[in-house]
């Protein structure tokens, strides 16, 4: 529910709406988008970063909140830690029950491999179910994998490694193929052809969406297909450390959430699929993302050798719900300003072309609210700028936006928001990670025997990824990821040497650092309890 | 009592909370730290779906955890998971048909029409009006009234003929995608295309070309326009 200053300047937007109905705002120059995001993207202020003193990627700067997980002990301690019984040996161990992960494991199982899936909540529970917009595919006459590709790197700074974006766009026609095959309803005109519209940086309509379920409508469909094919699936069970030979993977130490034994996996090869890290909550930000984005996969991978690339970009979504407070942080879907919103400063004006790349978006929020003083204030003190959303209705007609984006409206009306008939408040949200570990086209890392699909890697989108590629990346890698992992496994002969001998190099390289004994990772839940509650706190049993 | 504050009872244990807070941050803010129950926090993954009754009515409400704000006297109890049925199936080998959604889900013979699902739905689906549809054999229906389902069981959870709405939903969008849907001439197309290697020269000539030949391409492409 708005209060009643608040509804006094909606009428500021309301007033300049017809003017604004066919306005057209030209996109930035290079040059422009340069400055813009030098002056107000948090990726290019020093003091949101730490340089990493240990690990593969030493040297290398990446947020507090990241650091503070990388450079941490395991509270497992390596040299008295009994691993004398394997509970679980396997083929295939895939770690993470979101898209990328269930992707993995039905291609992985359907090569023959004897395939273990197992996750820190639930099948599905990711942030693949929270994708609204859409998935991108180059399947239009107008369009090519090649066109794609070229948004692609622009949009990345041209900082994507290559053979990513390749597999990338290429493989996108068979990934939209197989995920319609298995059962997912995106939206079509009568006669089959896809209905694709824009989304931010891309050159043309290719976001192909499921209403504004579409990561919901392709977990539960993949969700759906694991658990037809029976594979074996552990939920509740989060991975806390990985098991090597030396250097190489072999397996991993499992935790089961509700009963705090630990379980021990051997396995011929492991696949990391456990998303980013939303829930670090960088800077402070709100974030967008699922309750179990807590890079514990990267951490995992970290400590095993696995190198990082571009962890000093993150992505914030430019329009995440500033008010009511009770939804903070969560997203106004970019599809919103793909069918037409528009977003303005509290005097009812546009100020940034709405389909710019995302990180350019959230730039020019930012300096509207904080560089030119024209946001628009909130009850709990958080900045925002309004989204036109009525303006969609006068476009395509009444009951579009209920039409269109269902989930949101229906998040909105919750709180006494009609928002095809009154703006919505919007803000930057930490979003995506886009960066992560390193990989090949094959997804493995530079350890050998475990590859990375999904938010958890990197150098896919280079510094900044488009909206659209992200549920399309999950897909692409996690089946590259399933097919690579179980070919290798065929054809190596499992190592039953598991031991944390790397863990054991890791501590170590910490103390040797000077890093604080108390510091621990990975997190595997967010602390959202009062702090005077911690204070207080009993252990049950040591 | 400060008149910011409301007394929620959750599983009949009564806490104080700010009466702004959403189910699930006035139990985070009572002492509770989630590891089932909650989910994506943002109405997609029905991790959290709640049964409650205010002290003033003897009617059971529901809602979604990270979605409904506490009320004064609220009762509460989260139903994290249900244990309902689920049929094994290969899609490939079903017709989208009554038959199929009988033969899996014989159960839903039973429907008694009483509309307590509908009334149990978080998120305002027309449960009954779906099961209903998969029963004549409208599965394209069925489809289309249960797309915003979550999963998060209250339906079933309620249900008196024990039907397992959630499965049925999905089973039926599963059979609509794969079977009734029109294919799309436009991607079997370029499937072909790209199998053939038709863009194979355009992506290795780009994949060569350093930084400032590709943003000369990228700021100059032309931009097919907005809605």
């Amino acid at each position: 529910m708005y209060t009643p200053e608040m509804l006094e300047l909606i009428k500021r937007v309301e007033a300049t709406r017809k003017e604004r109905l066919h306005q057209e705002f030209p996109l930035l120059s290079a040059d422009a988008k340069q400055e813009l995001l030098h002056g107000f993207h948090p990726d290019f202020k020093d003091e949101v970063f730490r340089t990493l003193t240990v690990g593969p990627s030493k040297g290398e700067r990446t947020p507090k909140e990241y650091a503070d997980v990388f450079e941490a002990y395991s509270t497992i301690d390596p040299g008295d830690f009994d691993l004398s019984k394997v509970d679980h040996d396997v083929d295939v161990l895939v770690i993470g029950g979101g898209g990328a992960g269930a992707s993995a494991a039905l291609v992985a199982h359907e090569q023959g491999a004897n395939v273990l899936l197992v996750t820190k909540l639930r099948l599905g529970d990711s942030n693949t179910v929270m994708a609204q917009g859409g998935i991108q595919g180059a399947d239009k006459e107008n369009d090519s994998p090649a066109i794609h590709y070229l948004d692609v790197l622009g949009g990345g700074h041209y900082k994507n490694i290559p053979e990513l974006a390749k597999a990338l766009v290429m493989d996108a026609p068979e990934i939209l193929t197989w995920l319609e095959k298995l059962g997912v309803m995106f939206d079509k005109q009568a006669d089959g052809t896809m209905i694709t519209i824009h989304g931010g940086g891309t050159s043309r309509k290719r976001m192909h969406a499921a209403r504004d379920f579409t990561g919901g409508e392709i977990m539960k469909t993949l969700k759906d297909e694991v658990l037809n094919r029976d594979i074996p699936l552990i939920e509740f069970a989060s991975a806390y450390e990985l098991l090597t030979d030396g250097d190489t993977v072999t397996g991993a130490v499992l935790y089961n959430m509700e009963t705090e034994e630990y379980l021990v996996v051997n396995a011929k090869t492991i696949i990391l699929a456990t998303g980013g890290g939303g829930r670090l909550h960088v800077t402070g930000f709100p974030t967008s993302n699922h309750y179990g984005a807590t890079a514990d996969g990267l951490v995992l991978g970290y400590r095993a050798g696995a190198p990082l690339i571009y962890m000093d970009t993150i992505q914030y979504h430019p329009t995440g719900a500033a008010y009511p407070e009770q939804i903070l942080g969560l997203l106004a879907t970019e599809k919103v300003r793909s069918i037409g919103g528009q977003i303005t400063n509290i005097e009812g004006d546009r100020f940034i072309y709405e389909l710019e790349t995302r990180d350019v978006e959230a730039a020019a929020i930012i300096r509207e609210c904080s560089g030119r003083n024209k946001g628009v204030g909130t009850p709990s003190g958080q900045p925002a700028v309004w989204l036109d959303t009525p303006i969609i209705e006068e476009l395509h007609g009444e009951g579009t936006i209920k039409a269109r984006v269902p989930a949101m409206f229906r998040q909105y009306e919750r709180f006494g928001i009609d928002m095809s008939k009154h703006p919505i408040l919007i803000y930057p949200t930490q979003h995506y990670q886009n960066g992560g570990l390193k990989i090949d086209d094959s997804c493995e890392t530079d350890v050998k025997n475990l590859y990375a699909a999904g938010e958890v890697s990197g150098g896919i989108h280079g510094t900044n990824r488009l909206m659209g590629n992200s549920l399309l990346d999950v897909v692409v890698f996690g089946r590259r990821a399933g097919a690579a992992a179980a070919e290798r496994a065929t054809s190596i002969k499992k190592s039953s040497k598991i031991t944390l001998s790397h863990l054991e190099a890791f501590h170590a390289e910490l103390e040797a650092a000077g890093v604080p004994r108390d510091r621990t990772a990975p997190m595997l839940l967010p602390e959202y309890r009062r702090p005077e509650l911690a204070g207080r706190k009993l252990a049950l049993s040591s | 009592m400060s008149q910011d504050m409301a007394t929620i009872y959750v599983m009949g244990k009564p806490y104080e909370v700010p009466k702004d807070l959403t189910i699930m941050k006035a139990m985070e803010y009572a002492g509770y730290r989630f590891v089932r129950g909650c989910g994506c926090r943002g109405a997609f993954c029905g991790a959290c779906g709640t049964v409650y009754r205010t002290s003033d009515d003897y009617r059971l409400k529901v809602g979604l955890a990270c979605q409904e704000v506490v009320q004064d006297g609220m009762y509460l109890s989260e139903i994290p998971f249900f244990p309902g049925n689920k049929a094994i199936y290969d899609i490939e080998e079903l017709t989208p048909t009554s038959e199929s959604v009988l033969k899996l889900y014989p159960e839903v013979f039973r429907c008694l029409a009483c509309n307590t699902c509908t009334k149990a739905c978080p998120q305002d689906i027309e449960v009954m009006e779906y099961i209903q549809a998969a029963l004549r054999g409208d599965i394209a229906k069925a489809a289309d009234l249960s797309f915003d389902c979550l999963l998060c069981g209250l339906c079933a959870a309620r249900c008196p003929a024990e039907i397992v709405q959630y499965n049925v939903a999905l089973l039926c969008r599963r059979l609509c995608a794969r079977h009734i849907a029109p294919k799309s001439a436009h991607l079997e197309k370029r499937l072909e295309e790209v199998e053939k290697g038709k863009f194979d020269k355009d992506i290795a000539k780009l994949m060569d070309m350093d930084e400032p030949e590709l943003a000369d391409l990228y700021n100059n492409r032309d931009m097919e326009p907005r809605d």
